[in-house]
């Protein structure tokens, strides 16, 4: 053999490594929750726009809902919210925001200027309860069934194909309702 | 609307490329002269555009336009300017755009001294540098647009990553970047020789100029970046052998193979097919490394957000790019024999040595690079290798290279011997070795059995490149640029070497947990944690402790470590505080409250470190002096203008009479 | 000398030199490679007693406990399967929290404490080491099946 070709022989053994390496390199997505298929970890924070009536995981139960993670200071998060709008239009599952270590002033500016997606919003200023669900960055959303448990999470900003193709299904093969009624839907 | 400018003048540069690709690798196949001709105006156009791309983009850092994702995401309205510039380079996206205009500064600087290359040459090496710009404009395109607006604008920024907000990060890519893309040049070059089919070695001589110049900045920028680790990481350590710092060393190792064996092939015609090889492989060094770093497939402290959807691409460009020289390499270098012979103890063997062992050494640590890969391959698990395989294994080639050093600069071409060096070069070894061990035993107790040697081979490098300059001195001798350089890099050598040597055996390094009035011996040295207090900066709170440092009750320096929370990103980082010295630098880091009243604290004694950096300035120095040498005397043009045979550029000959000698008949 | 024969004992010397550099790299690769081991695979077994290895996994929640006044850490490493106890004695990481992935190099003491030399966390808290995450997806997985 012609030993000038040794050097493309080479290459082309690594090029098997490197292509084996990028299939096991981790997607985004990857980073796993220990939630999805348990009970949403319980809490209770103050609400951002209604001082009276602190929001807890009592707003989880009974209907499907989105919990989404997000703070002002995040720059996917802005990315996403024109998406979170648009679901808030489809009135088919309420999103309830936790505003992740965040000033209340600057979240309520948000809402006002871009829009509020949000059914009800809590404040977790020191991130304990970011903790709770294992939260790495914001964005990250949960889907969370009618019996309160995790079925889905998507870690970065929501998109409109995500929203479909993800999240959509897995509400859908339930019952689904029209609208979100507070009644049971059966899981 | 002035960032859509960019975006569009990114896609015109994208065309540009394109064409100065074709009309420069298809121009002197075709023999089309207008081709030829279009050529150096399609890379002035690309680099036209590609700058305003980028100044574009600075713009927007410089007037906070949020509505620019990558704005938004890398700075912040309380960002002090200089940091708001440098931020362009603080991730992905716009490190990309930063490759590209390097890139095409590289390419302008070709286009510049194009006069003293034939033109087919310098359009068919125009060419292969417009396909690499051409592969990467589309990847930033394609996969990573810098110029990607947030819809609705976000009123301030996500901020710079505190540890790139840092003088030395400011200047640590371009001069990196400049390096190893660099080596692109010697590529493109290797490539036009082999597409023309030379047999002759004059494309060293073209070569030589460019490789030893991005040589130069690689070294530097290297350099730069473990000062930058060192100081900004926050824990004293200035190479940790990660796969982003091997990314980056590998070419250098091969990049000094192939500055050493351009001179072997320019001077004497030999190693042509070796040479070409180290060129292709170089380069194909550098971007390997852009693959490992920036598709997620190793594991890195310092890797980009990985996506393996980039991976893929540049991936496939590996396979164009690297793929396609190396069969033009098995195609064209069978035809590049020399025949040429030499002396066991002549400059070339000892060359010869000199890439060889080089080349073990690049090896060794692309092993260790890879090993996690290739055992996951194979399916033995996941490992992963650390100093404790990298220093030993490295020393293995080095050791005898370092003793090669001091005889190779001496040792005469062909026949070989050592003339009448030999005898200050053997005076040089003796007082080396009792300053050695002066040093070791007497100045730096406890040496390990390589100190010495080390210190040593340090200390006999140092003197052994003085030899040259101080001999021709005394004879008023002229000292031709080329020898200069060579002097002054080996001096680098030898002051790096003497660092590294010191600093691997006698650092001293301790965590501890002190309340405040307690104290820790390091070495020589008493570390006395005096409490701290609570601060506040323009955008972090944080700690900042008081450590006293005394030796023999008399007191040195008094040192601020802080510990620091940046508002924006929430997060938490260690600075240290360092008592730089040429002789040794003492460190103090905070650790954290460890509760009743005592914080966790890192103290480290350094001896010599400076002397590592400094020395791999010197030879980057070294190299530059050879390169402005070389172009002031004019050497390249007036052998370039023997090169092109009469009949004019198209009908430039594949040999030359001063390269017959090596040709083969 | 002949060229020849020149030629034959280059090549003979570069042999041996790379044969012997190979081989010293090869041992010290040998003695130096660092295997990576979730708790679960501690747990089936798989770790030689006194091997010194990477371990992988979640800090567990609430599991961070500090000696007053010393360096001495304690915390748990989880898979979400199994979790195996830590114990530290050196300057932690910036990034280094609870509910977070973490890597340490150490060795299973005989009590089964896995005692750490090093504890490496990222530059970027959202990061997650590939091996880590690897193991946290499969011992999430199987928890939900």
């Amino acid at each position: 053999m012609n030993r000038f070709l040794l050097p493309l022989a080479a290459f082309a053994l690594l090029l098997v490594v490197l292509i084996v390496g990028l299939k096991h390199a981790p997607q985004k997505d990857i980073i796993p929750s220990p939630l999805i298929g348990k009970s949403a970890p319980h809490f209770t924070l103050p609400n951002l726009l209604d001082e009276g009536h602190p929001v807890s995981d009592d707003a989880l139960k009974g209907r499907w809902s989105l919990v989404n993670v997000w703070g002002t200071w995040c720059g996917e998060c802005r990315a996403e919210h024109a998406t979170l709008l648009q679901i808030k239009q489809e009135a088919r599952v309420p999103i309830i925001g936790i505003d992740w270590r965040d000033q209340d002033a600057d979240a309520k500016n948000w809402l006002t200027q871009l829009g509020d997606p949000y059914e009800r919003v809590g404040t977790d200023h020191d991130g304990r309860v970011a903790i709770d669900w294992g939260v790495y960055g914001a964005p990250e959303s949960f889907l969370i069934d009618p019996a309160g448990t995790v079925v889905y999470k998507h870690v970065g900003a929501m998109t409109p194909q995500v929203w479909q193709q993800e999240f959509l299904p897995r509400v859908g093969a339930a019952p689904a309702p029209a609208a979100p009624a507070p009644a049971g839907s059966g899981a | 609307m002035v960032i859509e400018l960019g975006h569009y003048a990114l896609i015109l540069a994208l065309l540009l490329a394109a064409a100065q690709a074709f009309f420069g690798l298809a121009g002197p196949v075709l023999r089309r002269e207008r081709w030829l001709a279009a050529v150096p105006s399609a890379a002035c156009g690309q680099f036209v555009f590609t700058a305003l791309a980028v100044a574009v983009l600075v713009h927007a850092f410089i007037v906070n336009d949020f509505s620019v994702r990558y704005v938004a995401e890398n700075s912040n309205s309380a960002l002090p300017l200089f940091y708001r510039v440098t931020a362009l380079w603080g991730a992905h996206e716009g490190s990309m755009l930063l490759w590209i205009l390097v890139l095409a500064l590289w390419t302008m600087a070709v286009v510049a001294s194009m006069r003293r290359l034939p033109v087919e040459f310098a359009a068919r090496a125009l060419g292969v540098l417009g396909v690499i710009s051409f592969g990467f404009l589309l990847f930033t395109l394609a996969t990573s647009n810098p110029f990607a607006r947030l819809n609705p604008a976000a009123p301030d920024g996500n901020d710079l990553n505190p540890v790139l907000q840092d003088p030395a990060f400011a200047i640590h890519p371009p001069i990196l970047y400049m390096g190893y893309v660099g080596f692109s040049v010697g590529f493109a070059f290797a490539c036009a020789a082999m597409l023309e089919g030379r047999r002759d070695q004059l494309w060293a001589r073209w070569m030589r100029p460019w490789t030893v110049m991005a040589w130069a900045f690689l070294s530097c920028g290297i350099a730069l970046g473990s000062w930058w680790a060192y100081y900004e990481l926050g824990w004293g350590g200035f190479w940790f052998w990660d796969p982003v710092e091997n990314a980056s060393f590998m070419p250098w190792l091969i990049g000094t193979a192939l500055i050493h064996s351009l001179a072997v092939t320019e001077k004497r015609g030999l190693f042509k097919s070796w040479t070409l090889l180290l060129a292709v492989t170089a380069f194909s060094l550098s971007l390997l490394g852009t693959f490992l770093v920036r598709s997620g497939v190793l594991v890195s402290v310092h890797s980009f957000a990985a996506d393996p959807s980039r991976g893929i691409f540049i991936l496939a460009f590996l396979v164009v790019m690297i793929g396609g020289a190396l069969l033009l390499y098995a195609w064209r270098a069978p035809r590049m024999k020399s025949a040429a012979g030499f002396d066991l103890m002549s400059r070339e063997s000892f060359l010869l040595f000199n890439n060889i062992l080089l080349t073990i050494a690049a090896a060794v640590v692309f092993g260790g690079t890879l090993a996690p890969l290739i055992a996951d391959t194979l399916g033995l698990g996941t490992l992963s290798v650390g100093p404790p395989y990298f220093n030993p294994s490295f020393l293995v080639p080095m050791l005898p290279l370092l003793a090669l050093v001091p005889l190779g600069m001496h040792a005469r071409w062909k026949r070989g011997g050592l003339g009448e060096a030999g005898r200050p070069l053997l005076i040089a070894l003796a007082v080396a070795a009792v300053l050695a061990l002066a040093l070791a035993f007497g100045v730096y107790a406890h040496p390990l059995t390589l100190t010495p040697i080390g210190a040593t081979l340090g200390i006999w490098i140092m003197f052994a490149a003085l030899i040259d300059p101080l001999s021709r001195w005394r004879r008023r001798l002229p000292l031709p640029a080329g020898v200069l350089g060579m002097s002054i890099a080996h001096l680098g050598l030898g002051v790096f070497v003497l660092g590294i040597t010191f600093v691997q055996s006698n650092t001293i390094e301790r965590d501890i947990a002190l309340k405040p009035g307690e104290s820790a011996q390091i070495g020589s040295y008493t570390f006395r944690y005096l409490g701290g207090e609570d601060i506040e900066g323009p955008n972090y709170e944080g700690f900042r402790g008081t450590v006293g440092i005394s030796r023999g009750g008399r007191a040195v320096t008094v040192l601020h470590p802080e510990k620091r929370r940046y508002w924006v990103q929430g997060t938490v980082q260690t600075t240290a505080a360092i008592a730089p010295g040429l002789n040794r630098d003492l460190l103090a880091a905070l650790g954290e409250d460890v509760g009743a009243g005592a914080w966790s604290l890192r103290f480290q004694y350094r001896p010599l470190i400076r002397l590592i950096w400094l020395g791999a300035l010197i030879m980057a120095i070294g190299g530059v002096t050879a390169v402005l040498g070389w172009r002031q005397r004019g050497l390249a043009p007036s052998d370039a203008s023997t090169a092109i045979a009469p009949g004019g550029p198209l009908g430039a000959a594949t040999g030359s009479p001063a390269g017959s000698r090596g040709g083969v008949s | 000398m002949t060229p020849r024969r020149r030629r034959l004992l280059w090549v003979l010397g570069i042999l041996v030199g790379v044969a012997a550099a190979g081989g010293l790299a090869l041992r010290a690769f040998q003695q130096n490679v660092m295997f990576y081991f979730d708790p679960s695979k501690i747990a089936a077994g798989e770790v030689k007693p006194g091997q010194r290895f990477r371990l992988g996994g979640m800090v567990e929640k609430g599991s961070v406990q500090r000696i007053p006044g010393t360096l001495e850490v304690r915390f748990v490493v989880t898979d979400f399967r199994h979790s195996v106890p830590v114990r530290y004695s050196n300057v932690l990481p910036d990034l280094f929290r609870e509910g977070a992935g973490v890597v340490a190099h150490g060795r299973l003491d005989a009590n089964g404490t896995f005692v750490a030399d090093e504890v490496l966390a990222k530059h970027d808290e959202k990061y997650m080491p590939p091996e880590v995450a690897r193991s946290l997806n499969q011992g999430a997985s199987s928890r939900t099946q």
